[in-house]
């Protein structure tokens, strides 16, 4: 974004380093990011709209969490991961922690991103604010921050409180593994919201009217998340049409599989629940297909040592983080072409 | 050091195919009020977007208090005060709230903030409701909060975008006082308004704007003697034989309109009363009454679109 040019030149040149200089944005495009991102930090915390997700989200949160913690209660304590069955319940029923987190963070986010420049543009204060000697840059990435940071607010305080409570109903404190695979879970929670996040705010930039923003951000990710699990094999039947032999066998065949999977992968949704799995899920071993070479040296059952579970959420992790930059990078330039008329 | 602080040479806008702004060229000095009129459209906004940075420009050159705004953003936000049309603030933030972040956007030591504030606030007569939340302001408080705003930024030039639009009469009176107030400390004011006898009572120069370009600039007395030939109604009461020959030889008088049995109306380049009295009085005449009427902005703007609608259809 600053577009000062790094050591590329082997021999500087004084006239050309000149050129380069004279080229570049004179002042910080950071100026006035704190200002911006404090102010629009408490307004999110303050505003009635972050109290409702807030509230909507700690219920169900609790809720579920009682739920699983009831469940086991009635169940063993010889697991040595009781703490993340908390999250994740190895039974599968309706309702996990995880399924009411992968819904609710994404609507959080799209909440909080999707009347950010739009709403500036109606309030008629966004000519007026860009007339301060700031520029665009700060602007854009001090709400993104802020609201990035509401999230994490909100959802350090969500873990916090089912921490505390698995504390207190099952009686056994967590150790230092399951600490750290829950605060993982916190870290790569926080980057599938700005993917969300990122895309709603890159919508605001795009429609004036703030409704448009919510209702197309939110039909992407109900399609993300809904029809797109669904497609990803037609699709890819499509492209690499299964072998005969392979369905006589019963057997998927490999391309059609790899081709299902990495489209399914476009979904944030399918790439956050991949990482959950390998880090709530400690016997998770791989994300995909299992080979044989893979289960070679395997112990049935036995848990992944804490770095290769997050070695193995690691691609999934930087994906969405990777999507989020390249969605607000659309976003920016975008804005910063927009004429910004009273 | 100069006293030009706005210098625009071959302004040019473009969209697309259509010209917004078609290569306008003016200069304002320090502590003069600049009057921008013109119909809605011919580019008064985009030529004022253009000064501020807040659009690119296609061709022409525009200097700000020496800076290019499009270049040195910073340096020209820092120095010049906007109020757009229709001004909006944060409603759920009280007024004070409102300038101290504006406050702290331009980087307004924490020291000086709360005085430099509350100073503008006194000044424009807000100070009584600095803690209300803005949601709760009419039209013109929200446009004084916004000559706050410049106020407090301490600028060197304020560019006011229709400042009177849809407010009563006294609220535009006690606006305008207040931009004279700011001519008083030596900033320079640019200003476009439809309301063109406020403007003509607080402009020092205006330029009309028409498609784009600027079709006339300068005081109001010259663009009268240009449109109107003169603009100056002189009206004479007078009992007398033979006085509207006498007045037709007053140097300035175009030209005299006899209004009844006593009455002439004199249309000049300047307000000719002294000569116009001494002619009746050395004529023999009885002089009952003597008014003048400055020419009109109002009648400049309607005579040169009516004079271009003709020649249009000529």
């Amino acid at each position: 974004m600053n577009r000062s040019v790094t050591d590329v030149e082997h021999k500087p040149v004084a006239s050309a380093n000149r050129w380069f200089s004279r080229a570049q944005r004179e002042g910080s495009p950071w100026r006035g990011l704190g200002v911006v991102f404090l102010k629009e930090l408490a307004d999110n915390l303050s505003s009635a709209r972050m109290l409702v997700l807030e509230f909507l989200m700690l219920l169900f949160g609790a809720v579920v969490v009682y739920i699983a913690a009831e469940q086991l209660r009635e169940g063993t304590a010889e697991d040595p991961f009781l703490f993340m069955r908390l999250f994740a319940p190895p039974r599968e029923p309706l309702l996990t922690f995880v399924t009411v987190i992968s819904i609710l963070v994404p609507l959080m986010a799209i909440g909080l991103g999707f009347d950010a420049i739009n709403g500036e543009h109606n309030r008629r204060t966004l000519s007026r604010i860009l007339a301060q000697p700031i520029y665009r840059d700060a602007l854009l990435l001090g709400k993104f921050l802020a609201a990035l940071a509401t999230l994490t607010i909100s959802l350090v305080i969500l873990w916090l409180l089912v921490i505390g409570f698995g504390l207190v109903r099952l009686g056994i404190p967590p150790n230092g593994e399951e600490l750290a695979r829950a605060l993982v879970f916190l870290l790569v929670t926080v980057c599938y919201a700005g993917v969300w996040l990122a895309l709603a705010m890159l919508f605001s930039v795009v429609f004036r009217a703030p409704a448009t923003a919510a209702l197309t951000t939110l039909g992407l990710w109900l399609f993300f998340a809904l029809l797109w699990p669904a497609l990803a094999r037609p699709i890819a039947e499509l492209i690499a049409p299964p072998d005969i032999r392979y369905l006589m066998l019963g057997l998927p065949t490999p391309d059609t599989l790899m081709w299902q999977i990495a489209l399914a992968r476009l979904s944030p949704g399918t790439l956050y629940s991949e990482a959950i799995t390998a880090i709530l899920n400690p016997e998770t071993r791989a994300l995909g297909p299992l080979f044989l070479d893979q289960l070679q040296g395997m112990v049935r059952g036995a848990p992944l040592p804490f770095w290769e579970s997050v070695a193995l959420a690691w691609p999934q992790t930087v994906a969405l983080i990777a999507a989020a930059i390249l969605l607000f990078v659309v976003g920016y330039i975008l804005f910063q072409r927009q004429e910004v008329r009273a | 050091m100069s006293d030009t602080v706005i210098e625009v040479n071959g302004l040019t806008k473009r969209y697309g195919a259509t010209t917004a702004v078609d290569g306008i060229s003016f200069t304002i000095s320090r502590g003069e009020i600049f009057g921008l009129l013109g119909p809605n459209g011919a580019g008064k906004t985009t030529t004022i977007l253009m000064l501020l940075g807040l659009s690119d420009v296609t061709a022409g050159t525009v200097r700000v208090l020496g800076h290019d705004p499009g270049r040195e953003p910073l340096q020209v936000k820092s120095r010049v005060g906007y109020l757009p049309d229709s001004v909006g603030f944060y409603d759920n933030l009280t007024a004070f709230e409102n300038l101290i972040y504006t406050a702290r956007l331009i980087g307004i030591p924490a020291a000086e903030r709360q005085e430099r504030i509350e100073a503008a606030l006194e000044r424009v007569g807000l100070s009584s409701v600095a803690d209300a939340r803005v949601g709760t302001f009419s039209r013109g408080m929200r446009q004084r909060l916004g000559l706050a705003e410049i106020l407090m930024k301490k600028a060197a030039i304020a560019i006011l975008d229709e400042p009177t639009s849809g407010l009563d009469p006294q609220a535009t009176a006690e606006l305008l006082e207040i931009i004279r107030g700011l001519r008083r400390d030596g900033v320079a004011v640019l200003l476009s308004s439809h309301l063109l006898d406020r403007v003509q009572s607080i402009c020092d120069r205006v330029a009309l704007f028409d498609k784009g370009r600027i079709v006339l600039m300068g005081t109001v007395p010259q663009l009268a003697r240009q449109v109107l030939g003169g603009g100056y109604h002189v009206e004479v009461e007078a009992d007398g034989a033979g006085l509207a020959d006498k007045l037709a030889q007053v140097p300035g008088v175009r030209s005299v309109e006899r209004l009844g049995p006593s009455r002439f109306r004199l249309l000049s380049e300047d307000d000719v009363r002294p000569q116009a009295a001494a002619a009746v009085v050395n004529a023999g005449g009885a002089l009952r009454r003597l008014s003048v009427e400055e020419p009109s902005l109002d009648a400049i703007y309607n005579r040169y679109f009516q004079n271009r609608e003709v020649a249009h259809a000529a």
